[in-house]
């Protein structure tokens, strides 16, 4: 009986002393992974996932505390994408997948207020003080943070629809034939 | 010298630890959809398993035998079994983050596959010495890194089959491994050339 | 005799050139209306620069060149501009692009035209030229072509090779072209030739088109050009740039490579003719030799104006009742054209109408049984039936490891596929997909530098105001404690206030009963300033600074001062007493 538990003992000491070692020598700083899973991000920085910003959702998301499921610009696919990456299972989006669209400014109601350019996280919105403010449409991520901000509710969405620039082949469907 | 080949051909082969000893289904099920993770998955058991047969193998002769604990055989086996998982599981966590997150929670779950913990045993069932040991538990581990990367293999492109709805996802893997399985069958005539 | 190589791959479908090449280049008239689309080549659109109801003349710039790949674009004929707007595209996708819509004049004047000598000038100028000229590859890229003819600097220019092999099934405007035009041709390959000064140069014709092949043999030995004019075997893609390199020079274009790496070029005949046709007599690309053919009363070959409305220029060879359909491009790449009123571009160079008698409807598709007929088949060597498994499974990763963006399009693996799987349209459609994911990531990319800046940005600005904010907030308790301490000095007596300001200095914790805590709360408000001075130092990019730098500077703040919008830095050495 006492040689079983000396023998055991023994056995636990070793064992705890190699991992104890092990921890110490193979110790990870910092977390590659996190860039990973902030490259499939869309970095539209909107804050819709409850974060302030792609980096932070992206490291809540490491660390276990975000589901992958809260990012609706990233849509459905941005959801497959961290799902293959991390190995989790796909899940449906929280919210509602919108077209894309990005922000316009009725230039005759705008009343030069600035707010809606500190509010851009992307810088996408030139004016001054009193002076009317445009988007820069090329660099606008559709975040929507410039639209609650303004007094006079004169920035819309607008969806961006299908051009020469973003049209893309259709999937070839097979065509049932027709029965006459 | 054949004698040592036998054994690890036959390991391999012949008494697949998957596919014929049906040992160790719950990583060749769950880690088999990619290619990559397949062989990481497969890498990382190759090392546990390797390394698990060696040390048993002396824990059991030269701590357990002589003191006559042969009971205490699959407690011992278990913790080292365990501490070993610890320490690669350190291991890939340092040198390959993407993989250390893909293989998730099957990594540390290797402390309770059955190939790892069964291997061992039946090196002590077949009274097994150290070098057949080492080669049993190396030609295993081969056996099941080879069974899993072709499975995984063959999932990838199943992905893009057109398997009837209420088959797709783990019910077509399942009769692919059936498949496999019975595709194994067939190494069983080797040893007649013994 | 030239050697020739071979390609690999590659089909042999019925020609059908022969029901087109019966009549010569009839010149088509004046359409009612022109709708010319500004973006007509790779690159950059071309910017508008004309208004609705400006009258224009033939041949005058109505789209500017946007950078330096793009080329420009010009009136097809006299008239007025009647709108500048969205008018549908000769695209696939049946979308709108922005056009000039003009309505002609009927006197068809042109703009003056001045011819260059391009012996006599700089090679830039010619180039310059030929972007002003709006002259691309009128073989199907419609890339600029003066981009192409700049020659390396690294690589020695060895062949230039002249695409006249024209391989799809049709087609045979560039037959025409060279039959008719050859010693325009020849010359304009000469201009090619000086700009590039390749060390041969080589024209490739397919063999069945002998009279092309004699005709531009003739111009060549007429003007002294020792160019070769090679006969290629007949074989469907004979006309892609690489097949072509291939076959006239052995050398075999890696997929990551261009041409150019090799030290060759390649060019179409049109182009060649545009080129000579806006060099010598300045005339701008404003028509194309187009074959009008299929199911057509009158199959023949045209010089139509770009941005006739197809529904005019069908109208010349009288489509029969039974055409559903109008192709642009050949069988083998072409699309069907979205409406009657989409108009004709530079890469128009053949219309098709279509019956069910002439292309029967597909049968349906069937499974892929692996044959792989379609890898037998493939110019570039890949694997069809691999990506086409992948490509059909979304999995697009898979399919760039397969080499998609090596594939041409070129249709021959769909040609030949016993299941009659409609390849090429899948591997579109994996294409666009993977370019879509690329510019969605750039711009990721692009945003999260973006906000990363701004972050950046606030985080300094909020810096500087708290380091504002401390030392004004330092000065003024200097100021404060000196004055205590200038009170206790004179009266001996408690200065409360100097107490309160300096609650921060140590010294001060006590309140000054006397003359001797009077000179600590004095030593406390020199230690005070010191530390304000230090902050005050602390601003970076100030401490290499020239004398006159800091002259400057202090002018500046002296003036600052003087207006008071800001606590000057100096303010506890003014404090003193």
């Amino acid at each position: 009986m006492i040689t079983a538990i000396a023998i055991m003992a023994l056995g636990a000491v070793v064992l705890g002393a190699a991992l104890g070692y092990a921890s110490i020598k193979f110790k990870v700083e910092g977390d590659p992974l996190v860039e990973k899973i902030e490259a499939i991000l869309p970095q539209t920085q909107c804050g819709q996932c409850g974060y302030p910003g792609c980096r932070p959702y992206a490291e809540a998301i490491n660390k276990g505390e975000a589901d992958i499921n809260l990012c609706p610009p990233g849509g459905a696919e941005g959801v497959q994408r961290l799902a293959d990456l991390l190995g989790r299972e796909v899940k449906p989006l929280d919210a509602e997948e919108k077209p894309k669209a990005i922000a316009f400014i009725d230039e005759q109601t705008c009343i030069g207020c600035t707010l809606c350019i500190q509010a851009c996280p992307v810088d996408a919105i030139v004016g001054a003080a009193k002076q009317m403010h445009t988007i820069v449409p090329e660099l606008c991520t559709g975040c929507e943070l410039c639209v609650p901000p303004c007094p006079v509710e004169c920035i819309s969405m607008e969806p961006i629809g299908e051009n020469l620039d973003n049209w893309k082949w259709k999937y070839p469907v097979i065509e049932l034939k027709k029965v006459a | 010298m054949t004698h040592y080949l036998f054994i690890l051909l036959g390991a391999v082969l012949v008494n697949n630890v998957v596919l014929v000893k049906i040992l160790g289904l719950c990583p060749f099920m769950g880690v088999s959809k990619k290619l990559e993770t397949a062989f990481g998955m497969g890498a990382a058991t190759t090392f546990v398993l390797t390394v698990a047969t060696g040390a048993s193998y002396v824990i059991d002769h030269y701590l357990l035998m002589p003191f006559g604990l042969e009971y205490l055989r699959t407690l011992s086996f278990i913790v080292t079994i365990a501490a070993i998982v610890q320490l690669t599981e350190m291991v890939i966590q340092k040198t390959s983050p993407v993989l250390h997150q893909v293989l998730g929670i099957y990594l540390p779950l290797i402390t309770t596959n059955c190939a790892v913990l069964g291997v061992p045993l039946l090196n002590v069932a077949n009274g097994n010495d150290f070098v057949e040991s080492l080669l049993f538990g190396a030609g295993s581990a081969i056996g099941f890194s080879l069974v899993l990367v072709l499975f995984a293999g063959i999932r990838e492109r199943i992905e893009g089959a057109d398997v009837p709805v209420h088959f797709r996802g783990v019910a077509i893997a399942m009769i692919t491994a059936g498949l496999m399985s019975l595709a194994f069958m067939g190494f069983a005539g080797l040893d007649k050339y013994q | 005799m030239l050697q020739l190589f071979k390609f690999k791959g590659g089909v042999k479908p019925q020609t059908n050139k022969t029901q087109s090449v019966g009549e010569p280049i009839g010149v088509a008239p004046l359409p009612s209306r022109l709708f010319v689309p500004l973006h007509q080549s790779i690159g950059g659109t071309p910017r508008p620069l004309v208004a609705a109801g400006e009258r224009v003349l033939k041949g005058q710039l109505i789209g500017g060149a946007d950078g330096w790949i793009s080329a420009a674009v010009h009136a097809p004929t006299s008239g007025t501009v009647r709108a500048v707007a969205e008018h549908v595209a000769a695209h696939p996708s049946g979308l709108t692009t922005l056009s000039v819509e003009i309505e002609p004049d009927g006197r068809d004047e042109w703009i003056e035209r001045t011819p260059i000598d391009h012996g006599a000038l700089a090679p830039e100028r010619v180039r310059e030229r030929l972007r002003e000229a709006g002259v691309v590859g009128l073989g199907g890229a419609v890339f600029p072509t003066h981009g192409k003819l700049t020659a390396s600097k690294t690589v020695p220019m060895e062949e230039l090779v002249i695409n006249g092999a024209e391989c799809e099934p049709y087609i045979t405007c560039d037959d025409l072209l060279m039959r008719e035009r050859a010693e325009e041709i020849v010359r304009g390959v000469g201009v090619f030739r000086d700009l590039l000064q390749p060390k041969r140069v080589l024209i490739g014709i397919e063999d069945n088109k002998p009279e092309a092949v004699a005709a531009l043999q003739a111009a060549a030995a007429k003007l002294g050009e020792n160019f070769a004019v090679v006969a290629v075997p007949t074989r469907y893609p004979a006309g892609g740039a690489k097949q072509l390199i291939r076959v006239l020079t052995g050398k075999e274009v890696p997929s990551t490579k261009r041409s150019t790496d090799l030290g060759v070029q390649c060019f179409n005949v049109a182009t060649a003719y545009t080129a000579w046709r806006a060099v010598a007599h300045g005339e701008p690309v404003v028509s194309r030799i187009v074959t009008l053919t299929g199911n057509v009363e009158r199959p023949r070959n045209w010089e139509a104006l770009l941005g006739t409305p197809l529904a005019e220029f069908v109208a010349l060879g009288g489509p029969k009742p039974d055409t559903d359909g109008y192709l642009m491009g050949g069988p083998m790449m072409g699309f069907a054209m979205p409406t009657m009123d989409a108009p004709l571009v530079k890469a128009t160079n053949c219309i098709i109408a279509s019956s069910p008698a002439l292309f029967p409807p597909k049968a349906p598709e069937m499974p892929c049984i692996r044959c792989g007929e379609c890898a037998k088949v493939c110019p570039h060597e890949l694997q069809p039936f691999e990506l086409y498994w992948f490509a059909r499974a979304k999995n697009f990763g898979k399919t760039q490891e397969y080499h998609i963006f090596d594939c041409i399009e070129c249709g021959c693996c769909s040609f030949v596929c016993p299941s009659r799987i409609p390849l090429v349209q899948y591997f579109r459609f994996a294409k666009s997909e993977i370019w879509a994911r690329e510019k969605e990531k750039n711009a990721a990319d692009q945003a999260k530098a973006r906000f990363e800046w701004k972050t950046a940005r606030e985080e300094r600005e909020k810096a500087e105001k708290a380091e504002k904010l401390a030392k004004a907030a330092a000065a003024q308790a200097a100021k404060k404690a000196a004055e205590a301490a200038a009170a206790a000095a004179g009266e001996a007596a408690p200065a409360p206030a100097a107490a309160e300001a300096a609650t921060n200095v140590p010294a001060a914790t006590n309140p000054p009963l006397d003359a001797e805590a009077a000179k600590k709360a004095a030593i406390a408000a020199a230690l005070e300033r010191a530390r304000a001075q230090r902050a005050a130092v602390e601003p970076k990019n100030v401490d290499r600074l020239t004398p006159a730098q800091q002259k400057d500077i202090a002018e500046v703040d002296a003036r600052r001062q003087q207006a008071g919008i800001e606590a000057p830095p100096t303010a506890p050495e003014e404090s003193q007493p």
